[in-house]
């Protein structure tokens, strides 16, 4: 079916049908309980697991086939939600136009960049790649102000041309992002019983962008293309000796997966129409290194993942403070109360961050494939058969 | 002219900063083969011995002061330093100015303590990994150091000041004949580069002039060899590990009063310091601790108001700039050795 295999078609159609599903999916508990906490069912968190699994999608299709590791990739998402923004205070409040030209923008933009940094592999590609980034960065922040909006970032005002769309509604305010009258920021909310579930504008649109880019990513890894980015990966001195040019094969990869996050850039822009430089700050590229490794680099479905576990994480445990923890352990004698809470707390709340390292340690130290490749293990363990039969279901871990 | 000095003066205590840490990373790079990511989180935890050396001078607790009343008519409590009692008003007070140097006698060990259990706790393990999975454990490593240290000292840059002898500047000018007040300079910043001078110096001269010295810069040219003729120098590497880790730690307490310790602090000179150790060519410490200097001077050289008039920003990106240049018509760095990390 439209071109994949029977199982890579399978896999496409739980990701439309988790995408579709997600407001109810992400919403188990019922509105007012407990654990109502831990919804995730809310527009802007659901718009940011798609928005974000795009952006690691692409990162995957750099780093999972060809090995190089980017730590720059932020600048061409900061570069998207630059050119959205700009479509958006000169021509009209549709988004499809500020999505597209973000594309553009972030595609010719790698295009630059890996062309000079793809000369050099390895360590160096890296650090090109971050010296470049936060050379854009610096850039956005303080010379290019006129551009960029420099530290306030880039907002909408009322005085914006808007060409072909009004510059300010009838009431005076800024009009808002949306697809031929369709705002994004609308939702329609429906009540069952005590559960809550809102079905949001934006988030359909990110979403059918997200399951149009995992089909894409999935036929780059099943073609011809994808095997050259794999050869570059195991081995490009000896790619090189059977004749092979590998530069061409990077340089489109790298375009590519900049596109990807200039897509991820305009979609985040066309949800909330500001763009700041903070976006294109190296430690932004780090989070979608995280996120694909921890997912699981070189996997179809691991990026996706480790996307949604850190924005989940993000969100949701970094609001667990202290009080809900005594909540929790309220049943517990008072002195072990405090202790449990004690222990817990500094790796929850604020510290969230602090459980993202130590994960991300554990999985790059023990399970380089990622959550994927977890899963994969367990799965092997759970039906009793030996991982090497798995294997041939898998599809390649990373180094 | 004298902006001319001025400016390299400025240059050269930021660029004492990249040197060392750039040393230490190349030392660890050019002895393990490893790609520290955590290194600037070594930077950072030595500038918070600092901070936690003058705490604990200043740990102090209450006495009643019979001779002075609050605004109650009730005798006044004051705080006073436990070190106050072991050593009295005027040097206790003293040790408490001078906590800042003291640290350095305190980092020494903690901080090669810190490297040893870094090295054999987990770089061990990645040794025969590649390079991309030693950059992104160490990235890892480092979040997890940043965001203990966060736990206990909280996000806010904590003030580490100098000793009082040292605060105030030095009028330069005077000395090579200009007017007064033309180049002045943070005595404490002539300190730090003193101060990195001398450690750099030491480290070279450890290298170049001991017997142990001389089996690791032999293991950095052929390790197999040095193995082969018996001498275990897995547990050299490790000691200088080690002594990275102490030089990272040092450029980080005596930086503490120049710019107020926060968490953060280590990514942020992390990143410049790589570059300088690309741009000096990786593996060789010469070269990282020339191109240290280089950039610090380039840097300030930039932000002159004339040279910002010419080319607006070029302060802020001239050290990527400079790196990706090099890296694209040097590609082994300003001293780069053949052979090492070439792909």
């Amino acid at each position: 079916m439209l071109g994949l295999e029977k199982k890579d078609f399978r896999l496409l159609l739980i990701v439309i049908g988790l995408t579709l599903f997600a407001p109810f999916l992400l919403n188990p508990f019922p509105e007012g309980s407990e654990m109502a906490q831990f919804n995730a069912g809310y527009p802007d968190l659901m718009q940011r697991f798609v928005i974000f699994g795009i952006f690691a999608i692409g990162f995957n299709i750099l780093f999972g086939l060809t090995g190089y590791l980017s730590f720059g990739h932020a600048a061409f998402l900061g570069a998207g939600s630059y050119g959205a923004v700009w479509m958006f205070k000169l021509l009209s409040m549709n988004v499809l136009p500020a999505i597209a030209i973000s594309v553009v923008i972030a595609g010719l933009f790698s295009l630059l960049i890996g062309y000079i940094s793809l000369r050099r592999s390895g360590i160096y590609f890296s650090i090109l790649t971050l010296a470049f980034a936060q050379m854009s960065f610096a850039l956005a922040y303080s010379v290019l102000t006129p551009i960029t909006g420099g530290e306030t970032g880039l907002q909408l005002a009322l005085d914006d041309p808007r060409i072909f769309g009004a510059a300010q509604t009838a009431s005076g305010n800024i009009p808002v992002p949306a697809l031929f009258g369709l705002e994004m920021r609308s939702s329609y909310e429906l009540e069952l019983g005590s559960w809550l579930f809102t079905f949001n504008t934006g988030y359909y649109l990110a979403a059918l962008f997200m399951v149009l880019s995992f089909y894409i990513s999935i036929r780059i890894f099943r073609s011809p293309f994808g095997m050259m980015l794999r050869a570059i990966k195991s081995n490009q001195t000896r790619m090189s000796y059977t004749g092979l040019n590998s530069k061409p094969y990077t340089l489109a990869a790298f375009v590519i997966s900049g596109m990807y996050a200039g897509l991820a850039g305009g979609l985040m822009a066309s949800m909330d129409p500001l763009a700041g430089a903070e976006r294109m700050q190296w430690t932004a590229s780090g989070e979608v290194v995280l996120m694909t490794i921890l997912g699981g680099a070189g996997t179809l479905i691991g990026p996706v993942l480790g996307a949604g576990m850190i924005k989940y994480f993000e969100n949701i445990f970094s609001k667990i403070n202290e009080t809900i923890l005594h909540g929790w352990f309220a049943f517990l004698p008072d002195g072990l109360e405090n202790f449990v809470v004690a222990m817990i707390y500094p790796f929850i709340g604020k510290g969230w961050h602090l459980t993202l390292g130590l994960v991300f340690m554990m999985v790059v130290i023990f399970l380089p494939g990622g959550l994927v490749q977890g899963g994969q293990k367990i799965a092997a363990l759970v039906r009793r058969k030996k991982p090497e039969d798995a294997k041939p279901n898998a599809t390649e871990p990373a180094e | 002219m004298d902006q001319f000095i001025l400016q390299i003066l400025n240059g050269l205590d930021k660029g004492s900063a990249y040197a060392l840490i750039a040393l230490g990373l190349t030392l660890i790079f050019g002895t393990l083969g490893v790609v520290n990511f955590a290194h600037g989180a070594l930077f950072m935890l030595g500038a918070f011995v600092a901070v936690t050396v003058s705490r604990l001078l200043t740990l102090s607790h209450k006495v009643v002061d019979e001779t002075r009343t609050d605004f109650l008519g009730n005798p006044l409590q004051v705080d006073v330093p436990y070190i106050y009692d072991l050593f009295g008003q005027t040097t206790g007070d003293a040790i408490i100015d001078w906590a800042v140097p003291i640290s350095i006698v305190v980092a020494i060990p903690v901080m090669v303590l810190i490297g040893f259990a870094m090295e054999r706790g987990l770089i061990k393990h990645f040794y025969k990994r590649p390079h991309a999975d030693q950059i992104l454990v160490t990235f890892g490593l480092a979040i997890v150091i940043q965001e203990i240290v966060k736990y206990f000292y909280g996000a806010n840059p904590i003030p580490t000041p100098a000793p009082d002898a040292f605060i105030g500047s030095f009028d330069f000018g005077v000395i090579l004949g200009f007017d007064p007040n033309q180049i002045i300079y943070p005595y404490w910043r002539l300190v730090y580069f003193f101060f990195s001078v001398f450690i750099i110096g030491a480290v070279f001269a450890f290298l170049q002039f001991t017997t142990f010295g001389m089996v690791v810069r032999a293991g950095m040219a052929d390790r197999e060899t040095v193995g082969i003729l018996g001498i275990d120098i897995d547990k050299r590497f490790t000691v200088m590990f080690g002594i990275a880790a102490a030089v990272a730690g040092l450029a980080g307490v005596m930086y503490a009063p120049i710019n107020s310790p926060n968490y953060h602090m280590g990514m942020d000179f992390l990143v410049l310091s790589f570059v300088v150790v690309v741009v000096g060519g990786m593996g060789s410490l010469p070269g990282a601790v020339a191109a240290g200097f280089m950039l610090g001077v380039l840097e300030s050289f930039a932000s002159m108001s004339q040279v910002i008039d010419i080319l607006p920003g070029i302060n802020q990106i001239i050290i990527y700039l400079v790196a990706i240049i090099i890296l694209l018509t040097r590609p082994r760095g300003l001293m780069g050795r053949k052979g090492v990390m070439e792909e």
